[in-house]
């Protein structure tokens, strides 16, 4: 059965893609940049960061592009003066709220974080910081937990769910006291799931998980090996 | 059973009731303490003067004034007793068949039960809770056998005939989400009760299903059989240990009698139906994350579309009302769309239950025709505000709604009217504040919720009202400058707009309402903490 080919309008620009696309996919293969944070290719989407936000015409709302699928006829705006207003208050709240201290951070210079308020122009954070005293967790023979760097986008939860299958990582609380956990809040080393496969320090975003043994600003992040495992699994499949 | 079986059974169990010359009603409600010590001083009493066979006591569900609770209802000569203790059971049960006894006596003439009008709540306080036979002698499940006999089509006309909307809050017309869901494709198909009730000071679901478990039942059966669902859920709050006990047991008796479980009244229809208890989470009342949590996973609500009338349960079409609009179900049909329709205004058809807490007078559980003014509800039911003080403001919806100052007391309530103040209807909350509070405390009080229960996905409810928070604080402590109020101003605006779900959407809800209709109590707190530095 074919999938139905639908026609929509992404800033100006006349695009085409499947009905089961999403604004966001029709977007960045036309070239069209959408801020994400939560979003990463080979993950199911959560639409939690808020940041892919766009306008579309004839609705009040705002859509997060990464779960809005395309419909003929569309005529979606990925930038605006509100959007950029929003975009950059979340990423100034999310610096706020816990301690995203770059310049002694092992992902300086290799940080979502730090390039969405680069693209953002975020210059100076508005908010006060929370400044939490939170705990590391350095109990991994190879891995390190920083929650004071986490910005909670479900990155590792997912990829250990999903694609290693061991559903290590989930969240412990709710709100701005919510914290990642392994298994049942046991210390990361202790995990009885944890396979050690470091996928989740890969996706990683920013310093909040990371390989021992890096100094400042050295820990680079290979996060283009989720499609490639995606496409060899489905190769392996057929 | 079949349905001229439970007939007979009701015919029966009318002629046993009316056996009696006196009922004694006693509210066995969680708010009314002391009942049960009540009912068996009652007992004693009755037995002392050897009345047993011609004096019926009965617990019933809420009676509505639990202000002047507990209350004992003599029928039929239609006399209220309020504030009765166990000590007070001689002198009720002597004035039975005689004159009633003054000072117990609630003036008949009140205008908090002459203002009313009694729907959902018509059979609260006059049948036991816990009895088929009395639900059914009084006229119970008759909306579901009328159903019965129509097609699904046709029972989802007459939904949509009466222009019945949701009560949980946001109004979604219920006829449309029924047709949807109908019309939806599916291996199978479910529905769901939403008992999660969780706004501060309402307890309007809890006493529905606290007083009349069945008819909530009966209108999730109209409701499964009108769109096709084989198996049902009741997500209810474990906080509602006695609204728990009163469904399990009405689930049971459904049960038994054929009401629910397989063929059901020997017709072609299956349904069961479940209790899942919540943990207590106020983000587990929105839709989706009720899902995630009924699955058993954490709470969290999922990006809509798809809504759950296409993809819910498990994936599957999933009709989601609250207990208030299953309890309006079984009315509508057994009365005609017509009756229904008749009463409201020209949106917002029939009649809301609210849960009256505050500065009022009589604090208790209300049933009014939408479209009754606040001025009414405020101050001709509810008696209005004790101890000589003035009415400052009515905050509607709970966290997710507004503080309503006097200047529109007259506005009528509708989902139109109170969303143009800038508040919502909400679930039925209604909290009355007087003179003497302070709208700053107030509304730091609901950001303090909206942020512990914030369920921590997004950023900006996660990390929006945290910083709204911070910022109320700094007003409450007089700290304030006018750019922290420029920033309050905005962070309402980010959280409303980009926030996943409704509890994020609405949380500044609060705080913008009150910063339209008392702005001058931010700038006090401005100007207060400004005047130590224009001191030379």
């Amino acid at each position: 059965m074919s999938e139905p080919i639908l026609t929509l309008v992404v800033d100006g620009l006349q695009v085409s893609g499947l009905a089961s696309e999403t604004i966001l996919k029709v977007a960045r293969e036309n070239d069209i940049a959408i801020p994400t944070l939560c979003w990463l290719e080979g993950l199911s989407s959560l639409g939690a960061c808020r940041l892919c936000m766009v306008e579309i015409e004839g609705s009040p709302k705002l859509h997060p592009a990464c779960v809005t699928p395309i419909q003929e006829g569309m005529v979606v705006a990925t930038r605006s003066e509100r959007l950029h207003r929003y975009r950059k208050a979340i990423v100034e709240l999310l610096f706020s709220e816990r301690n995203h201290i770059c310049a002694v951070c092992v992902a300086n210079g290799h940080c979502e974080l730090q390039d969405l308020a680069v693209q953002l122009g975020v210059d100076h954070i508005r908010f006060p910081g929370r400044s939490p005293q939170l705990a590391v967790d350095a109990s991994h023979a190879r891995f390190v937990l920083d929650h004071n760097r986490c910005v909670l986008c479900m990155r590792c939860v997912r990829v250990c769910g999903e694609i290693e299958g061991a559903h290590t990582w989930d969240v412990k609380n709710r709100g701005i006291r919510s914290l990642i956990v392994a298994d049942f809040e046991t210390p990361w080393g202790l995990s009885e799931t944890c396979t050690g496969c470091g996928k989740c320090v890969q996706v990683c975003p920013t310093g909040a998980l990371f390989e021992k043994g890096r100094p400042v600003a050295e820990t680079h992040k290979k996060r283009p090996f989720l499609p490639y495992l995606m496409a060899n699994r489905a190769r392996e499949h057929r | 059973m079949h349905r001229d079986e439970l007939r007979r059974r009701a015919a029966e169990h009318r002629l046993h009731l009316e056996g009696f010359a006196h009922h004694l009603l006693v509210c066995s409600s969680l708010g009314c303490a002391h009942n049960d010590a009540l009912i068996t001083a009652l007992r004693r009493s009755v037995a002392e003067r050897g009345m047993e066979s011609r004096v019926l006591i009965r617990k019933t569900g809420c009676m509505g004034l639990c202000a002047l609770g507990p209350l004992v209802a003599v029928q039929p000569e239609g006399w209220l007793y309020q504030h009765v203790r166990p000590e007070d059971a001689d002198v009720v049960v002597a004035s039975l068949g005689q004159q009633p006894s003054e000072q117990l006596l609630v003036p008949p003439d009140l205008p908090f039960f002459a203002r009313q009008h009694k729907n959902v709540l018509a059979l609260s306080g006059r049948i036991d809770p816990e009895s088929l036979d009395d639900y059914l002698a009084a006229g119970g499940y008759a909306g579901l056998f009328a159903a019965l006999d129509m097609r699904p089509a046709e029972v989802i006309r007459r939904i949509q005939e009466s222009g019945l909307r949701g009560r949980g809050g946001a109004g979604y017309p219920t006829g449309l989400k029924w047709a949807t869901v109908a019309k939806a494709r599916g291996a199978r198909k479910y529905i769901i009760c939403n008992a999660d009730e969780g706004d501060p000071g309402a307890f309007m679901d809890r006493s529905i299903l606290e007083s009349t478990p069945h008819a909530v039942l009966e209108g999730m059966i109209i409701a499964a059989y009108a769109v096709g669902a084989c198996q049902g859920y009741i997500y209810v709050r474990a906080e509602y240990p006695l609204a728990v006990h009163r469904l399990k047991l009405a689930i049971r008796q459904a049960e038994r009698h054929n009401l629910l479980g397989h063929a059901i009244c020997g017709l072609n229809l299956d349904l069961a139906i479940q209790i899942r208890l919540g943990a207590g989470a106020f983000v587990c009342g929105e839709e989706t994350a009720l899902i995630e949590s009924v699955e058993g996973r954490r709470g969290i609500p999922r990006p809509r579309p798809p809504y759950p009338a296409e993809k819910g349960l498990w994936g599957y079409p999933t009709l989601i009302n609250n207990v208030e609009t299953y309890a309006n179900v079984g009315p509508i049909i057994d009365r005609g769309s017509r009756w229904f329709a008749a009463l409201g205004t020209e949106a917002s058809k029939g009649t809301k239950v609210f849960a009256l807490t505050g500065k009022i007078v009589h604090t208790g559980l209300i049933e009014v025709p939408m479209g009754t003014t606040l001025r009414e509800i405020v101050f001709d039911i509810g008696g209005g505000i004790p101890d000589g003080h003035g009415f400052k403001a009515v905050q509607t919806g709970g966290p997710s709604g507004g503080c309503i100052p006097a200047e529109h007391l007259d506005a009528p309530v509708s989902y139109e009217s109170l969303s143009e103040l800038g508040s919502i209807m909400g679930s039925g909350g209604m909290i009355v504040m007087d003179d003497t509070s302070s709208m700053i405390d107030i509304v730091k009080y609901f950001i303090e919720f909206c942020m512990d229960e914030s369920c921590g996905k997004c950023i900006p409810c996660r990390v929006g009202t945290a910083q709204i928070h911070r910022l109320l604080t700094a007003f409450q402590e007089r700290t304030a400058t006018e750019a922290d109020l420029a920033q309050l101003e905005m962070l309402c605006d980010l959280v409303k707009n980009t926030s996943l779900c409704g509890l994020g959407q609405s949380a500044p809800n609060p705080v913008l309402s009150t910063l339209r209709y008392f702005r001058q109590e931010y700038l006090d707190r401005i100007s207060e903490s400004r005047q130590p530095e224009d001191r030379p």
